[in-house]
């Protein structure tokens, strides 16, 4: 009885409002633009039974996703955000892993302290993290300030509003997210087996590749689902720092959402977002499994 | 006055207080406990003592009422348990790992049983006090597990168990965590509070030693059976298998066809070499394969051959493990078998009489050597 | 031991000069005297004295304190519910979608969680407001405390709550004695990502707030598109000042207690 009431609460609580939600994006993403205020046509009427079922799904069309295809908008923005994504996880590996292999490396004493100052941005607002961007990239912003009175430029570089921005605001996010699995495949490394791989003849460049990288596999992999996954969908740090060029597809379900007030349309977008994401995601769990059961 | 004897398992009047009446247990398709059937008296110290996977720990979860019996019954005092969920059963454990609760002092933890009863706060206080003092704890009673050393948790754990003096105790390992020095002397602690107590226990471990230290009778278990359940001296002296002779102590197994012979048997274990004899009457055809158990201590060596022994052998010695106070030779003799015999070290190591590749006489009197079936 | 190396104290000293810098930057200007906010013209705290008095941060502040406070604490309740019954359940129908439903919010774009529960909202007829912030925040947290509390249950000794049972606890009373006590730290640390994540987040609570309620990341939202403001330098500097605090108080805190019991466990052995 006790052991029903524990699994019931929480599964329905999700049911209501995590499964049946989505019923209603990928319903009303088949349905017609006509309203955007509801009911949607079609509504589905059980009272109508099999028949009315049927009359249901006979109004459903995929319309909206044609029209993702027609518009090259669509299909540019779930591109560009792939490319996005892509890039800026391999810009968080190169920046993440000399500073988790300089954690590991740490001496003994300092790894809690340095462990937390990993953390510590991670429990500060997301928003104000890219928002302190803004002032350094901007084009009468510090770097350009910096930049002009050490006499490396003439001109003002325009980076705030730009791709490169972007690239920026993501690998400082989400940085913890790729230092933390790695520090903690480095940091479990025995180190003697450096000493085996230089005793038998490697350098300690061709030691480092041979060894520590391989070992350290399972946090690179993981570091960068942990980043990709979320960066696709991002909405927050295109909106502040990319500027209008700067095309994403959270970005757009956004304003096709809340200015063009396109319902179905926002929702074919989301329909197709989780379809993309299904693919990285269900990599990463088989990844985090086979380490599990690797350790276990 | 002399003691009388306590052995109410050889007494027909006595009655058991936990009764296996057929019990099997099985995990899918895996029977961890196969058709057992045994009683368990009161007052006993009884031993369940086996390799791991045997099924001793199945044993004693389903005393505790962690898992039910897939077949079978089990009675305490005569009454079915089945029914009885572990927290109403007059049963305590000790738990391998102690399970201390780590967020509780020592007081706390001997108390926190008792505090289930709904006894009043001054009949707590007085209970922990004397558990307190039966395992010499009073001064760490304020205390948390992680503060006191590995043996004082073990007695914590054990006056936890006692606390609400059950009809029944069970020990998992209870020893198994402590050094070797630690055991032994925690084994006499055991016995005494076991007397002190009148509780009864039953202890699973895997150490043969600590078994026949503490127990009135010893259940030798092998793949979810017991093969043989009795007092540890009979257990040594008289196994009925060779997994028990073998299981219990160092011991030489030869394998050979019996032969009828006055009161015993003689045993022909190789093609041109006189026969083993041994005086144990059990019940073997002509020609059957029987086993000879003997214990390398029975086995005396010598230069010449003895007088007056039936069972005197030649062999060449193999190899010496010297262990200090005793040396243990390995002899190999007729059929290239190998018998072990040991000698105390009397003297010192310099003046050994025998040594590598020399040929020896082996000989053991007719009760020595221990005749089985299988 | 390892000794720190030119490479490595290097590559430590830009990572973190990286991480800290935009902050410290952040913080040092939120002092500015100027209203241009790129041009330093002296020190004053005279946003600070400006954001006090504006009256719509302070209510966007309470709302989502109220918020944070309710959504991270029902998510506790259910995300260590759920947590028992991923580890301790065993099979039962429907265990597949149920650890489903569990992970999936970890790692669905904020876009969708906000969009799919809007949709819900209006199609049940639900007014916007700090009710449905509350529901969407519990959502997608629970899911964070179900992953935080259910790590601590797979390596909690299971004999713990035989013991208690064996002493004559019901199992409810082993929960609430034993279990729970011991597994309080990672429900405390399952609140506070609960609360954290609440407090930080602008997605979500754009598509369920209604009008009348703005929570903070909302109302800091629509002040910084049009640009980097003084009022909310300041705003994030007590922001910031208000987690460092907490979060260097609980790492000193633990870390004190890992070294008291490890002295007293040193303690313990030698007196054995």
């Amino acid at each position: 009885m006790r052991r029903l009431a524990l699994i019931a609460l929480p599964y329905a609580w999700l049911l209501a409002l995590f499964l049946v939600p989505f019923g209603i994006v990928l319903k009303i993403s088949l349905s017609d633009i006509a309203l955007a205020i509801p009911p949607y046509t079609p509504t589905l009427d059980f009272s109508g039974g099999w028949a009315g079922l049927k009359s249901f799904v006979s109004q459903l069309d995929f319309e909206n996703f044609v029209f993702l295809t027609t518009d090259d908008l669509y299909w540019k923005a779930y591109l560009s955000s792939l490319q996005i994504a892509v890039i800026a996880t391999f810009l968080t590996l190169l920046v993440g892993y000399p500073i988790a292999y300089g954690m590991a490396n740490a001496p003994d004493h300092w790894r809690a302290t340095l462990m937390m100052l990993v953390i510590l941005p991670f429990w500060t607002s997301f928003l104000i993290r890219v928002y302190s961007w803004m002032g350094i990239l901007s084009t009468e912003g510090y770097l350009n300030q910096l930049l002009l009175w050490a006499g490396l430029i003439s001109e003002p570089l325009t980076i705030l509003n730009t791709p490169v921005a972007v690239y920026i605001g993501i690998v400082y996010t989400y940085l913890p997210f790729m230092i933390l699995p790695i520090y903690s495949a480095l940091e479990r490394m025995d180190g003697s087996l450096l000493e085996a791989a230089e005793d038998l003849g490697c350098s300690r460049l061709t030691a480092f590749w041979l060894v520590t990288v391989p070992l350290s596999k399972n946090g690179i992999v993981a570091g960068c689902f942990l980043v990709f996954i979320p960066t696709i969908g991002e909405f927050v740090i295109p909106s502040l720092l990319g500027g209008s060029q700067t095309l994403m597809i959270g970005k757009v379900l956004w304003e096709e959402f809340f200015n063009n007030r396109d319902w179905p349309v926002a929702s074919a977008v989301a329909v197709v977002l989780l379809l993309i994401l299904i693919v990285p995601i269900i990599l990463f769990q088989r990844n985090q499994q086979k380490q599990q059961e690797a350790e276990g | 006055m002399g003691q009388t004897v306590f052995e109410p398992w050889n007494d027909p009047d006595a009655k058991p207080l936990i009764q296996f009446k057929g019990v099997t247990k099985r995990f899918g398709d895996f029977t961890a406990i196969d058709n057992q059937t045994f009683d368990i008296y009161e007052r006993e110290f009884f031993a369940l003592l086996g390799p791991s996977g045997c099924g001793k720990t199945t044993m004693m979860r389903m005393l505790a009422g962690f898992e039910a019996p897939t077949e079978g019954t089990i009675l305490l005092g005569g009454q079915d348990i089945a029914p009885i969920p572990p927290n109403k059963r007059a049963v305590n454990m000790m738990f391998q790992s102690y399970a201390l609760f780590p967020h509780l002092s020592v007081w706390d933890n001997i108390a926190f049983g008792l505090k289930r009863d709904r006894m009043s706060k001054d009949a707590i206080a007085a209970r922990v006090e004397e558990m307190l003092k039966l395992t010499r704890l009073t001064q760490f009673a304020r205390r948390k597990p992680h503060q006191i050393s590995g043996g004082q948790r073990q007695r914590v754990a054990l006056a936890r168990s006692l606390a609400k003096a059950p009809k029944l105790l069970l020990l998992d390992e209870p020893l198994g965590a402590l050094d070797a020095k630690l055991r032994q002397a925690t084994q006499f602690e055991l016995m005494d509070i076991q007397e002190k107590t009148g509780t009864t226990f039953v202890i699973v471990t895997h150490d043969q030693e600590e078994a026949m230290t503490v127990a009135s009778r010893v259940a030798v278990m092998d793949n979810g059976r017991i093969v043989q359940a009795d007092t540890p001296a009979r257990i040594y002296e008289n196994p009925t298998t060779t997994y028990v002779a073998d299981f219990i102590g160092d011991v030489t197994i030869v394998t050979g066809r019996a032969t009828r012979s006055g009161e015993g048997y003689e045993v022909r274990y190789a093609e041109g070499a006189a026969p083993i004899y041994s005086a144990f009457d059990i019940d073997l055809a002509e020609g059957d394969t029987c086993h000879i158990a003997l214990r390398p201590e029975k086995v005396a060596i010598s230069a010449e051959r003895p007088e007056g022994r039936r069972n005197a052998v030649q062999g060449k010695i193999i190899d010496i493990a010297y262990l200090g106070n005793l040396s243990t030779y390995h002899v190999e003799i007729a059929g290239g078998r190998m018998v072990k015999a040991q000698t105390a070290n009397t003297r010192r190591l310099s003046r050994r009489d025998f040594t590598w590749e020399d040929t020896v006489w082996l000989s053991w009197t007719d009760t020595a050597a221990v005749l089985l079936r299988e | 031991m390892r000794r720190l190396t030119w490479f490595n104290a290097t590559s430590l000293t830009l990572g973190f000069a990286f991480l800290y810098l935009p902050m410290l930057i952040l913080i040092i200007y939120s002092f500015n005297e100027s209203k241009l906010v790129t041009v330093w013209a002296g020190f004053s705290t005279k946003w600070y004295g400006e954001l006090l008095r504006d009256e719509a941060f302070i209510d966007a502040a309470l709302v989502t304190l109220r918020v944070a406070v309710v959504s991270s604490t029902i998510a506790t309740v259910l995300g260590t519910m759920a947590a028992l019954v991923l580890v301790r359940a065993g099979r039962f129908p429907g265990r597949t979608l149920f650890s489903g439903m569990i992970y999936a919010p970890l790692v669905m774009p904020e876009v969708i969680t906000g969009l799919s529960l809007l949709l819900l909202f209006i199609g049940i007829g639900l007014d916007r407001g700090i009710l449905t912030i509350i529901l969407a925040h519990t959502t997608f947290s629970m899911a964070f405390v179900a992953v935080v509390v259910s790590s601590r249950l797979m390596t909690f000794d299971r004999s713990l709550e035989e013991a208690a049972l064996d002493l004559g606890c019901s199992p409810f009373d082993a929960f609430r004695l034993v279990t729970l006590p011991i597994i309080a730290p990672a429900v405390i640390s399952g609140w506070l990502l609960a609360f954290t994540l609440s407090l930080d987040d602008l997605v979500i609570a754009s598509f369920t707030a209604g009008p009348s309620a703005t929570t903070l990341p909302i109302k800091i939202w629509s002040s910084i598109r049009l640009g980097v403001s003084p009022e909310i330098n300041a705003l994030s500097t007590i922001m910031i000042a208000i987690v460092a605090v907490g979060v260097i108080t609980a790492s000193l805190v633990t870390k004190r207690a890992s070294l008291r019991q490890q002295a007293e466990e040193r303690a313990a052995a030698q007196q054995a």
